[in-house]
């Protein structure tokens, strides 16, 4: 599956995981710090994978003094 | 997952709460929390007119669109920082929001205001420019806010926010700092007389009982395009630091952030809050605008303090340079 992530913006590919989880932990990611999303719509922990899936994780967390 | 309201397939788990919501759902479980905030700490009413400083950001524009579905009246104020292409798109990111929601948007900028942007201040003034800007934010909101004649400056804050700030004002100590740590900033007036116009506008945050990842699903779902990448002045931040050390234990204990900041303002704010509020708010001499920096001693504001800097070091030949980018790994 191909897997875009942010900051900076770049696409990596991924073969394996067969839910948002695994994937997240493939990837060494924090679940609470990113939304993974498919075809614009979020995904759920749970929400299983297949290896034509085309993902972006997005991080939520953002600094800065505000 | 099943959605904890309709029992359809459900987009976004939210384990704190042990639930999970379907998209229509998740914007009306937002939309309570952010209500409930508003009810418990009294931030304002349908009647007051709010100023929702909007960075383009996903927190920002979804309070923004939160308050007008709530039926608030709502208005937008972009304030462009000039660093490069990251503010042209923030700025285009609020635009687009305000017309599609027809809201109004006030736009200012720090050029036009006042001759230099965020990079440029920071290289004249030597100072990290998250301070700088964080500083002229707050003057220029507060300005903006009175100006225009609102009741109250709404900010996107969230709870990731407010637990940072918490866990570095603890780490640190910085006990004056916890006295002002509130989810609402009364208005303050000029040397404390009721009755005078504020001088300070009345600062509130409706979105500390929504977490960031929170904030980032509802915008995602109520359809928000709202700009994903980070100010490229952030390197080597430490609230982000903090936000992903709290969040680390969030993981393994849903609800740390929420008991850490709501078990503060209930059990411990209150041991601080007389290190605030007896310095007096005085005029600064130099653009009135209010100012507890240094009290009568020393009545000229930090704002004032560093653009005056600012322009002494280039009237001196001092150009600012373009920062080198660095990029954070994540
Ligand atoms: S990251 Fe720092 S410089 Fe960039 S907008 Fe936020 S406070 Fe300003
Ligand atoms: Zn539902
Ligand atoms: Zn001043």
């Amino acid at each position: 599956m191909k897997v875009k992530l942010r900051n900076p913006d770049r696409v990596v590919d991924v073969s394996g995981p067969s839910d948002v989880v695994s994937l997240l932990r493939r990837l060494e990611i924090v679940p609470e710090a990113v939304l993974v999303i498919r075809d614009h719509t979020l995904l759920t922990r749970d929400e299983a994978l297949s290896q034509e899936d085309e993902l972006e994780i997005r991080p939520v967390l953002s600094g800065g003094s505000r | 997952m099943r959605c904890k309201v309709c029992l359809e397939h459900a987009v976004v788990d939210i384990r704190r709460h042990n639930a999970a919501f379907c998209g229509p759902h998740l914007l009306d479980h937002i939309r309570n929390q952010v209500a409930r905030a508003i009810k418990e700490f009294k931030m304002f009413g349908h009647d007051d007119r709010l100023l929702v400083a909007a960075s383009g950001g996903k927190d920002s524009l979804a309070l923004w669109d939160i308050l007008l579905a709530l039926g608030y009246d709502a208005t937008g104020f972009y304030l462009s920082l000039g660093i490069g292409g990251y503010s042209s798109r923030s700025r285009k990111a609020a635009e687009d929001f305000a017309a599609s929601r027809g809201a109004k948007l006030i736009v200012r900028s720090l050029e036009d205001e006042h001759g230099y942007t965020v990079p440029e201040l920071a290289q004249l003034t030597g100072r990290v420019p998250c301070s700088g800007c964080g500083l002229n934010k707050r003057y220029e909101f507060n300005r903006a806010a009175l100006e225009e004649g609102f009741d109250v400056l709404v900010t996107g804050h969230n709870l990731d926010d407010e637990v940072a700030t918490l866990f570095g004002n603890v780490l640190h100590w910085n006990i004056d700092m916890l006295g002002r740590q509130a989810p609402v900033l009364e208005e303050r007036v000029l040397g404390g007389d009721a009755g005078t116009p504020p001088a300070l506008v009345r600062k509130v945050k409706p979105l500390v009982r929504v977490a960031e990842r929170e904030s980032a699903a509802y915008a995602l779902v109520a359809g928000i395009d709202y700009i994903v990448e980070e100010c490229p002045m952030v390197d080597g931040n430490t609230q982000h630091l903090y936000k992903e050390a709290i969040t680390l234990i969030e993981e393994s204990s849903p609800g740390t952030k929420h008991q850490m900041y709501f078990g503060f303002l209930k059990r411990a704010a209150h041991h601080f809050a007389d290190q605030q509020d007896d310095a007096v708010v005085v005029a600064c001499t130099n653009c009135g605008a209010p100012t507890v920096a240094g009290g009568p001693a020393d009545p000229v504001c930090s704002f004032c303090k560093t653009k005056a800097l600012a322009h002494h070091r280039r009237d001196q030949g001092v150009t600012p340079r373009r920062p080198a980018r660095r990029r954070r790994s994540r």
